[in-house]
């Protein structure tokens, strides 16, 4: 009977608790959680995070005000303290509710996140060489690739030049092809919402479509050596005819270099990396 | 004095103590030498400071610990000083010599081969304008990526006469000469570095030299 009470008063406190907190992530934290909502994979993990902070938000209220209750429900009173306290007896209703609850919750989200990453198209991260979750119409390629210690990029569409800026065109799908020349990088566009692994001879294919014009930071996610801290950037996301301005002024102003630029390829196995040492 | 606090304070001096070489060995890794400080001048149109610099193979048991790591040197006062933190003004023109004693090693990615960030779109190697060259040529690069600077240096061939052995190198012996300016723009502290895999003996070329500061890579401080 005193149990039932604990229990009773613990449940109360659970639901009054959650029923003040999960407004406030729903309606102010969630919309404000990060990358934001510049490209549909940004969105889309916005989404995301606001659905699993929703999930967990019952289960850290609960364990919180057990916490608390028993902090002060179950204290030693003065005088008491060398005294055993109750048997600890297994409670067969409690144990199957718990696991009952939190293997809906933790399957619930397996099938809610795989939806989700097919839906928003691997949600910006890595796909590796044969991505499975693949945007239907026709998308622009665009390679990244990492290096000790700067990011540079080839567009394919536009006779494979290579520049050290990344910019993009707005409300185009991007297909990124991610790889490296000698360690493993990551290239993190982060208000992009796209996140990938760049390692030496792998194709890794990220995509995004920015929705808004404007800068975005490029970051490298990876410990690379000496300067990794300082292998960052800034990419831009322009409209169509601003686009198409910029990359017929990069193809000109790197033509002396493009006839020694290798052909346009996934990845890339560079000599120098056997002659050096 | 109780045995309880001599261990509390044989500790507490253990702590100190490594404490104290850990702080000199990160120091000695990040710090380096004190900055070099390039002299400003007043010219037409704004400062203007000149920077000499030159690169060697081997940097000798006189100018660092490791006598065989390829490194960068500085001119200071007209000596040759192993240093790669300099310090340069803001919003200035900073007009660069190398003189590059170094042999080919080629960059791992071509693209590099082209300079960028220059004060007129190019550099002079032994008095012609360029703005690229042969990637297999390049021995190093200097570039501040932060400020868009990238110039490819061409290594010495192989076979030519009266090569350099010991650093700092005199101009009487085999060279390069690369001349290019650029603009420093805000204030800041802006880290530079070379992009050819030329620490030999490391893996992929990147080790050693290349990741220790005061020898392949260093900072700008503009102030």
């Amino acid at each position: 009977m005193r149990l039932q009470g604990h229990a009773g008063r613990i449940a109360a406190l659970t639901v009054v608790g959650t029923a003040i907190v999960l407004p406030l992530v729903i309606f102010v934290l969630g919309p404000n959680m990060p990358p934001g909502h510049r490209t549909t994979g940004a969105s889309s993990q916005v989404n995301d995070n606001t659905v699993l902070l929703v999930v967990m938000t019952p289960f850290t209220v609960f364990i919180l005000a057990y916490l608390a209750y028993a902090i002060f429900a179950f204290r030693a009173a003065a005088g008491e303290e060398l005294r055993d306290g109750p048997p600890i007896r297994g409670h067969m209703p409690s144990q199957i509710a718990w696991l009952v609850v939190t293997s809906a919750a933790v399957l619930f989200l397996a099938i809610f996140g795989t939806a989700e990453l097919f839906a928003s198209n691997g949600a910006g991260g890595g796909e590796g060489p044969k991505p499975i979750a693949k945007p239907s119409g026709p998308v622009l390629p665009v390679q990244v690739i990492g290096q000790q210690w700067e990011f540079t990029f080839r567009y394919p569409t536009y006779g494979g030049v290579e520049t050290a800026e990344l910019v993009l065109p707005v409300n185009r799908q991007i297909e990124f092809h991610v790889t490296s020349l000698d360690v493993i990088h990551s290239f993190w566009a982060y208000e992009l919402g796209v996140k990938a692994d760049a390692n030496p001879g792998v194709d890794n294919v990220a995509y995004v479509k920015a929705t808004k014009t404007g800068d975005f930071q490029i970051r490298c996610a990876e410990l690379c050596g000496l300067w990794h801290g300082y292998m960052f950037d800034t990419g831009h996301v322009v409209d169509a005819a601003q686009f198409d301005t910029w990359i017929a002024g990069e193809r000109k102003q790197f033509t002396p270099v493009e006839k020694y630029l290798p052909r346009y390829s996934v990845t890339y196995s560079p000599d120098p990396q056997v002659r050096a040492g | 004095m109780s045995m309880r606090v001599q261990k509390a304070l044989a500790t507490l001096l253990g702590i100190v103590v490594v404490g104290i070489l850990a702080g000199i060995y990160v120091t000695s890794l990040t710090g380096g030498p004190t900055p070099y400080r390039v002299p400003v001048a007043a010219a037409a149109g704004g400062r203007s400071v000149n920077l000499t610099i030159q690169t060697v193979a081997a940097v000798g048991p006189k100018l660092a610990p490791n006598a065989n790591w390829v490194s960068y040197l500085v001119r200071e006062h007209g000596i040759w000083h192993r240093s790669t933190v300099w310090t340069l003004p803001a919003n200035s023109l900073i007009h660069v010599t190398v003189y590059q004693f170094d042999g080919k090693s080629g960059l791992r990615n071509p693209f590099l081969a082209q300079a960028r960030g220059l004060v007129g779109d190019a550099f002079t190697l032994n008095g012609k304008s360029l703005s690229t060259i042969n990637p297999d040529d390049a021995s190093h690069t200097f570039a501040i990526p932060q400020l868009g600077v990238l110039v490819p240096l061409a290594g010495v061939a192989d076979d030519a006469e009266n090569q350099c052995d010991v650093a700092p190198c005199p101009l009487s012996t085999a060279h390069n000469t690369i001349t290019f300016t650029f603009r420093t723009g805000k204030k800041g502290h802006y880290r530079w570095q070379c992009f050819v895999p030329c620490a030999a003996g490391f893996y992929y070329g990147f080790g050693g030299p290349m990741q220790t500061i005061g020898y392949m890579d260093g900072f700008v401080n503009v102030v």
